[in-house]
């Protein structure tokens, strides 16, 4: 396993995820003799683990079963334990196709944080580009190198741990991309135009309140950046789906049991979940008859020319 | 970047021939090391002017028409990706300066426009006169400047009113495109914005999204179902980078690979670019496949089917051909990929009839070597397939998602994300409960993404357009160890009931892909 392959196998040492049901997980390190405790029961890894297949059903001592899954990014993401807010997978997606991220790139990155981004940005520029990220909290540089050995990605990572705005990146002239998720964002433009290589890199900085992105896309021109754009991206789940399909299973069941159709009484419409996050959109409240997972984020793309 | 947009400018006027070398030489000297892709003869390039984007093939003596201009793309040869031209009077490329933004010493500007009155004759200078102005070789910059000078009511306007009118005007007169690479960011973007149609409607963040969720990486085997034009699979091409497999599955004759013979991948991308045909996928799961059905009934069915586009291994020649055929001066400007594909169904028929022609044993040896050589694909993807290994599925057709997502699931490994695109929301929600009842996934989510762009300028900053609905939904989920025996969905109380007998049965028949059905018209 790491996180840049695909594994068959669940092997002493790996990170695995361990899925419950809907929307309920958690990441494990699997160890010969520990044990991991569920609300289905114990998991033993040496028995129950090691050996066995990625995606298989594992039972439980009480009974009941879990999936044992593959590490991703995403997954990874979902289930990261949160030293800093995060960003989520709906953000990582859009900010990896506009920095036009492949096999091969140099990213530069700052604030490491979790290190949410970090894992999808070694994903995608593996197994021959780099990503140098840099992080000024210094037990969370630390936690970030160990993570990032555990999960067998530390070839393809340098984690720095000094202030962006102060001394940069710690590399110049070389980056493809470079990516800002920091309080004063403006302060660090000078540092990344020198990161980035001469021509025909990308720039983008994620910030939730719209003065941050204003100052940011003014240093961007400053600087010399050119077709400075700034997006932002919600996402809408639906739940409607398992509505629909518990509602299925329920008419036929009354047509099994022969009880009449008007028996069922839940209606198909989902929860009212809104879970704002990064929240500028405050305005989208709990009025809302969808879920929304508001992810509101401003970024500003740009191209050094 | 001035010095060398000027020496740019010089070089071309001595011809793009010999001053490529001497300017390359410069170039090294001057930046540092990883300078930027050139624009070469033979690739694809994509203009823009502003938020429009054209993809074209840069040939010389081929006159391109894109907003309203004519020019030729010869002086651009050479130049790195990324520069910015302006048309000459003489249809010519011309690397352009660096301008300064001309400061009026006391700009006077109005507080509102309560005063401002809006009959149409503020203007002083007429049609006839602007054009006299054009014709005269006149700049962009300088007209913007003379309808300054002639409007009555400019300095009347407010100061924002002035820069709005200012980048209007500028946005105008001032033709200047810019020269960019392809990638999936540009060509996903260009697609959306001119033939969405072509995509069955795929937004670029929804395409994102995709890419994302799908965990697609260097070194998967992904099998990609899709009909949009290819753009799907070259951005699936795009994130491996040349590492790992792909099997695109196709339904009629062949695949549709417009869109990815534009991104500009080198060819051994190509070598590990499988197909296989949909009508197959039965067969391969009975376990009754076989390449005897193949012949000539396939070849002929490639000629009549109006989907198919050119054979893979054909592909990067005969988008060199068809754009030698032009097509004749029409003043509507014609999408690339369209000239494309009418110009392959032109190019088959030429084949077809020269087949008919030179009917001799060359060309009979030559067919059934061919013949042979697909065969020879076509089974070595099958092999691919049957290992029942692969890394991901991504789905993003106009057929009906259920039919091929029962049959397509059977191919890829457990503990690997899939993810499916719809236009529309209703027949995912089929797939949803089809697949719960079919089993062996989890985590399934149907989701769709809002984009938003924003204006910000100091004081001006709002929001400028919201994009929902129309970018299309996703279904994604993660498969697990199929479980022959009862449901493995979650331990809810509900789901413990056994489902009736007959009802299973037909739920694994229905996988047949006799159900393909057409969603757009």
């Amino acid at each position: 396993m790491s996180f840049i392959e695909y594994g068959d196998t669940i092997k002493d040492g790996d990170t695995a995820i361990v899925f419950l049901g809907h929307e309920s997980m958690f990441p494990v390190k699997v160890q010969h003799g520990t044990v991991t405790q569920t609300k289905y029961g114990v998991i033993r890894h040496s028995m129950d683990l090691i050996g066995k297949k990625y995606g298989s059903k594992v039972t439980c001592s009480k009974g009941g079963w879990v999936f044992i899954l593959h590490p991703t990014p995403e997954l990874w993401t979902m289930n990261l334990p949160h030293r800093t807010q995060i960003l989520y997978s709906t953000d990582i997606s859009i900010i990896t196709m506009m920095l036009e991220l492949k096999p091969g790139s140099i990213v530069c990155e700052s604030g490491t944080g979790s290190g949410s981004l970090s894992h999808a940005l070694i994903r995608t520029v593996a197994p021959t580009g780099h990503l140098y990220t840099v992080e000024f909290h210094q037990q969370r540089a630390e936690k970030a190198r160990e993570e990032f050995r555990e999960h067998g990605v530390e070839h393809l990572v340098t984690v720095t741990n000094q202030d962006v705005c102060k001394n940069g990146f710690g590399v110049s002239n070389i980056a493809d991309a470079v990516f800002l998720d920091i309080p004063s964002p403006w302060e660090a433009i000078g540092h990344a135009k020198a990161a980035l290589k001469a021509e025909g890199g990308r720039i983008c900085s994620f910030s939730p309140c719209i003065e941050q992105v204003q100052r940011t896309c003014l240093a961007m021109e400053e600087y010399g950046f050119t077709e400075i754009n700034t997006l932002e991206i919600l996402l809408r789940v639906y739940n409607e789906c398992e509505s629909a399909y518990l509602l299925r299973f329920r008419y036929e069941s009354c047509k099994v049991m022969r009880l009449p159709a008007w028996l069922i009484t839940e209606s198909v419409f989902p929860w009212s979940r809104v879970q704002l996050h990064r929240g500028l959109l405050a305005a989208l409240g709990s009025t809302a008859s969808y879920s929304v997972l508001a992810s509101a984020n401003h970024f500003g793309y740009t191209e050094v020319k | 970047m001035r010095s060398r947009a000027a020496e740019g400018a010089r070089r071309s006027a001595s011809g793009a021939g010999s001053g490529r070398e001497e300017e390359e030489e410069e170039e090294e000297a001057v930046m540092a090391a990883g300078h930027g892709p050139r624009i070469c003869e033979g690739e694809c390039a994509v203009l823009k002017r502003g938020d429009v984007f054209k993809a074209v093939a840069v040939l010389r003596r081929r006159k391109i028409i894109f907003e309203k201009q004519w020019f030729y793309l010869d002086n651009a040869i050479g130049h790195v990706y990324g520069t910015t031209f302006e048309v000459t009077s003489g249809g010519n490329l011309q690397p352009r300066r660096e301008v300064e933004e001309t400061t009026t010493e006391t700009k006077e500007a109005g507080t509102d426009n309560r005063n401002i009155v809006d009959d149409g004759k503020s203007q002083k200078l007429t049609h006839d006169d602007i054009k006299a102005l054009k014709d005269k070789g006149i700049k962009g910059q300088e007209i913007v400047q003379q309808l300054i000078k002639n409007s009555t009511t400019f300095r009347d306007k407010t100061e924002f009113a002035q820069d709005k009118y200012i980048k209007k005007k500028k946005k105008k007169y001032d033709a200047v495109i810019t020269i960019v690479k392809p990638s999936t960011r540009i060509l996903s973007t260009m697609y959306y914005a001119r033939e969405p149609g072509k995509i069955n409607h795929l937004r670029y963040d929804t395409l994102a999204q995709m890419l994302t969720l799908g965990n697609i990486r260097a070194g998967n085997k992904m099998i990609v179902m899709e009909t949009c034009a290819g753009l799907v699979v070259g951005a699936v091409m795009e994130r491996m980078g040349g590492y790992g497999s792909i099997i695109q599955m196709y339904p009629g004759g062949g695949p549709v690979r417009a869109a990815t013979s534009c991104f500009g991948f080198p060819k051994h991308f190509f070598s590990n670019l499988h197909e296989f045909p949909l009508s197959k996928v039965d067969s391969l799961l009975s376990g009754m496949f076989s390449t005897e059905m193949l012949p000539s009934e396939f070849e002929d069915n490639a000629l009549v089917e109006e989907e198919s586009n050119g054979l893979a291994d054909e592909k990067q020649t005969s988008v060199q051909e068809t754009e030698e055929e032009s097509i004749t001066a029409t003043a509507m400007e014609v999408n690339q990929t369209e000239e494309q594909e009418k110009m392959d169904i032109n190019a088959e028929d030429i084949e077809f009839k020269d087949n008919k022609e030179k009917d001799n044993k060359e060309n009979v040896r030559e067919k059934q070597r061919k013949q042979w050589e697909r065969r020879k694909k076509l089974i070595e993807a099958a092999a691919l397939l049957t290992e029942k290994n692969a890394d991901g599925l991504i789905v993003a057709s106009k057929f009906h998602p259920t039919p091929l997502l029962l049959s397509l699931l059977e191919f890829v490994a457990p503990s690997r994300p899939f993810v499916v695109y719809c236009q529309y929301k209703e027949p995912l929600l089929e797939c949803y409960t089809k697949l719960r009842e079919r089993g062996g996934v989890i985590n399934l989510k149907l989701s769709e993404t809002w984009l938003r762009n924003y204006q910000v300028l100091p004081d001006r900053s709002h929001p400028k357009l919201t994009m929902s609905g129309g970018g299309g939904y996703l279904l994604s989920g993660i498969t697990v160890v199929l479980d022959k025996g009862k449901s493995d969905s979650s331990n809810l109380e509900a789901l413990k009931m056994e489902e009736p007998s007959s009802k299973r049965c037909k739920c694994m028949c229905s996988a047949g892909l006799a159900q393909l059905w057409l969603l757009s018209a």
